[in-house]
């Protein structure tokens, strides 16, 4: 007989595979108690360092052509194909859903990625306007990205929560510092490695685990998160959050729709540019 | 001081597959035509043969349209734009994966240089079928109601200028928006579309929902005719488009019309002289002039006059004219020698009017067609040259010295379809693009296009307007084309 070789699971910061630099873990179990692995236990500086990253990428990523990250995140989904079995069975570990469920999820999550691909060079046709100003002024208005937008992934789902978090923010422009799971972790790091070698450039996405108490604080008063996306939070929790995430004036949002352009909208600032008319 | 000279720098041949000849895609399958007619397709910068092509006629065209029916009928209709939209992204990956062998391909086919359909040509008919990938599953957010519909089968019919290209922003929405096609590409440059076929077979699109026909004027005359077909998009000549809209002008079947044009560039005296140069250059002699949307006339501001066009014509004679498929060339080939006979004709009739000509110095192949950048200068409103569109090598310059002059003269045309400004000045520029009647004004650019921006003209350039949300239109019922 020969041994598997067990994965060890660790954080994704900027491109890269780190520990957590406090050299902590801990233990998560499947869905009958055993042992499954030791994911990172990220920290405070590992979020600061993730935050940074992520805006370190942001212009590059922003500037980025529509149609160029369109067909980034349209990668990703092919990338994702040729890994669905292994989402399936790790969903199967941690969910208590048959393998037919773990396929449908899988199979939706894929399909997310196609989805928003497709917005990235279409939102600002449907949210963008000309405006007849009454005057000789040519006046218009875009939609532009946020920057740096920290996402607490719904769980209920665990692949498909943390795609729909993450789709809509890269469609836009932006990039994302996530925290994962606490118990589900294991979708949201084998994405991270799918993201890795999906053309994604290193620092627009990046991936946290650990304790979901000591992160989302940090994550909410963050001065350099710019927008946050709460659907995975319980309702208790929330309102703290909301309220340590006024200090620069967040954009937060929590979503119940899976599919929806405001759900990239929610993350985009409306610029209006005037500019005279006259010979 | 010598310049260095270029040394040749040949694209291969060898990556072209090209078949002996072709039949008829219809159905997902290539079968002989009915007559068994064949007609020949060359190589217009040697007039060696490439291959043969099926000759279609009413009894293929009838059973292309019931193939495209069946399909609509049977799959396509009933497939959710989710999946439509994922066949579409196969087939933009496709001509992304086999871009090397359609360009080469493409040159040969039509004689416009290699730099031009690899750098062009085949990237963006892969743009255009990845932007409308993404529509397919999300036509309810593009503002024509809930739940949009198709046409069902709709007749296209393509121009020989940009054979892919005009075939990926002809096929590409009317996919996306669930309509089955039959498209025939032009006599002259069919190998491409055949091409293609082979792609949607790669691509496992369900039988019927393309069809492509091949063959001359005829051809495409019997299939808009077809009782069978809901709706008709053409672009190629205004005469053409005018037959098609009269011939359909009683069951009133939905066309929208991609025509002619004589789109004027105007340089005002605080432009930047150099960087107009360029642009002049790039919107008359790109793609041969060739172009539907090509600045043929340049409307200079008097006090420039003489030392932009010393610029213009040191700038031309730079031009390096030769083999399509050399990574140097800038002109290819002229694609027919019917082309090539009307631009003469209206080349002779330009000075036989009083206008100057002015060749650039090129060496001019032994076979082939081809035409040398040439410019008209003392050219009037009344000249042929400067009313008639010659989709060649061939600008005709004309002065102003007024803005509101430039606008008149620009405006003096039955065609609408493109504009260029160029100035320093923002205001005056916005100013000059609410007067000017055209689809498309570019600003210190030309010949710019994308999936995602609308194109098509005013006044006799057209109906409707091709890419962007505005381009979906026509192929959804009842939507404002």
């Amino acid at each position: 007989m020969s041994l598997d070789i067990k994965k060890t699971y660790k954080l994704f910061i900027a491109g890269a595979f780190p520990r957590s630099e406090s050299g902590r873990s801990y233990e998560i179990k499947d869905k009958k108690g055993n042992f499954i692995a030791n994911p990172a236990q990220a920290s405070r500086k590992d979020l600061r360092d993730a935050v940074l990253a992520a805006k370190n990428a942001h212009s590059s990523w922003a500037s980025a052509t529509a149609y160029n990250r369109g067909q980034i995140l349209y990668r990703i989904a092919e990338i994702m194909e040729g890994r669905s079995e292994q989402f399936v069975s790790e969903i199967m570990a941690m969910e208590s859903v048959t393998s037919k469920q773990a396929q449908v999820q899988v199979r939706q999550a894929i399909d997310t990625w196609v989805w928003y691909a497709g917005w990235s060079d279409k939102i600002s046709t449907i949210a963008g306007s000309t405006n007849p100003v009454a005057g000789p002024f040519f006046n218009f208005t875009v939609a532009e990205p946020l920057g740096v937008v920290g996402v607490v992934a719904d769980e209920k789902s665990s692949l498909l929560g943390v795609v729909l978090g993450l789709a809509p923010v890269l469609a836009a422009g932006n990039c994302a510092v996530l925290l994962a799971s606490q118990k589900r972790p294991l979708s949201a790091i084998t994405l991270a490695e799918c993201l890795a070698t999906s053309d994604v450039p290193a620092g627009v996405v990046n991936i946290l685990t650990g304790l979901s108490d000591e992160l989302t604080p940090h994550l909410a008063s963050h001065m350099e998160i710019d927008g946050l996306d709460l659907s995975g939070v319980d309702s208790k929790s929330v309102a703290a959050l909301r309220i340590s995430s006024v200090d620069n004036l967040k954009r937060v949002h929590s979503f119940s729709a899976e599919k929806s352009p405001e759900r990239i909208l929610s993350y985009m600032e409306y610029k209006t540019l005037w500019h005279p008319i006259g010979v | 001081m010598s310049d260095f000279e270029y040394a040749p720098a040949l694209e291969s041949k060898a990556i072209a597959n090209i078949s002996k000849d072709y039949g008829l895609f219809i159905n997902g399958k290539f079968i002989a035509s009915h007559n068994k007619k064949r007609f020949e397709t060359i190589n217009p910068a040697n007039e060696e043969v490439l291959a043969k092509i099926s000759l279609a006629d009413e009894v293929d065209i009838d059973k292309a349209v019931k193939a495209a029916r069946s399909a609509y009928v049977k799959v396509w209709s009933k497939m959710s734009g989710k999946e439509r939209a994922k066949y579409l992204f196969r087939i933009a990956r496709l001509l992304q994966e086999r871009s090397r062998e359609f360009a080469v391909v493409e040159s040969l086919d039509n004689g416009k240089p290699i730099r031009e359909t690899r750098d062009i040509d085949i990237p963006l008919s892969a743009a255009h079928f990845f932007y409308h990938a993404g529509w397919a599953d999300k036509l309810e957010f593009a503002g024509f109601g809930d739940k949009p519909k198709a046409h069902g089968v709709v007749a296209q019919i393509i121009p020989w200028n940009f054979p892919l290209l005009m075939l990926a922003w002809k096929i590409a929405p009317a996919l996306a928006t669930g309509n089955t096609v039959v498209l025939k590409p032009a006599e002259t440059t069919p190998l491409t579309a055949l091409l293609f076929a082979e792609v949607c077979q790669q691509a496992d699109l369900p039988p019927g929902v393309v069809n492509i026909i091949t063959g001359d004027g005829s051809t495409g005359s019997a299939l808009v005719k077809h009782p069978d077909i809901d709706k008709v998009a053409f672009t190629g000549s205004t005469e053409v488009g005018k037959l098609i809209a009269r011939s359909l002008a009683v069951s009133n079947t939905p066309v929208t019309l991609e025509l002619g044009g004589k789109g004027a560039n105007i340089v005002f005296e605080d432009a930047p002289l150099d960087q107009a140069v360029e642009g002049i250059i790039n919107g008359i002699f790109f793609n041969q002039g060739h172009v539907c949307c090509a600045g043929s006339r340049l409307l200079l501001q008097e006090n420039i006059h003489d030392e932009f066009l010393g610029k213009l014509q040191k700038r031309m004679s730079k031009i390096r004219l030769g083999d399509p498929l050399d990574k140097n060339t800038d002109i290819g080939a002229i694609n027919s020698a019917a082309q090539l006979a009307k631009i003469h004709e209206l080349s002779s009739s330009g000075q036989a009017e009083g206008a100057d000509i002015w060749s650039a110095p090129c060496q001019i192949p032994d076979k082939g067609f081809w035409f040398a950048p040439t410019i008209f200068t003392g050219v009037t409103q009344a000249h042929r040259i400067a009313r008639e569109e010659i989709f060649g090598p061939v600008l005709s310059v004309l002065t102003f010295r007024t803005p509101q002059e430039a606008i008149e003269k620009a405006n003096n045309t039955p065609f609408g379809l493109s504009a260029g400004v160029w100035s320093d000045k923002g205001s005056r520029i916005l100013w000059a693009g609410n007067h000017l009647k055209a689809g498309v004004i570019w600003a210190n650019t030309f010949n710019k296009f994308d999936p995602a921006s609308p194109f098509g003209g005013y006044k006799e350039s057209g109906w409707g307007r091709e890419g962007g949300r505005h381009g979906l239109g026509a192929y959804i019922k009842g939507a404002k084309k």
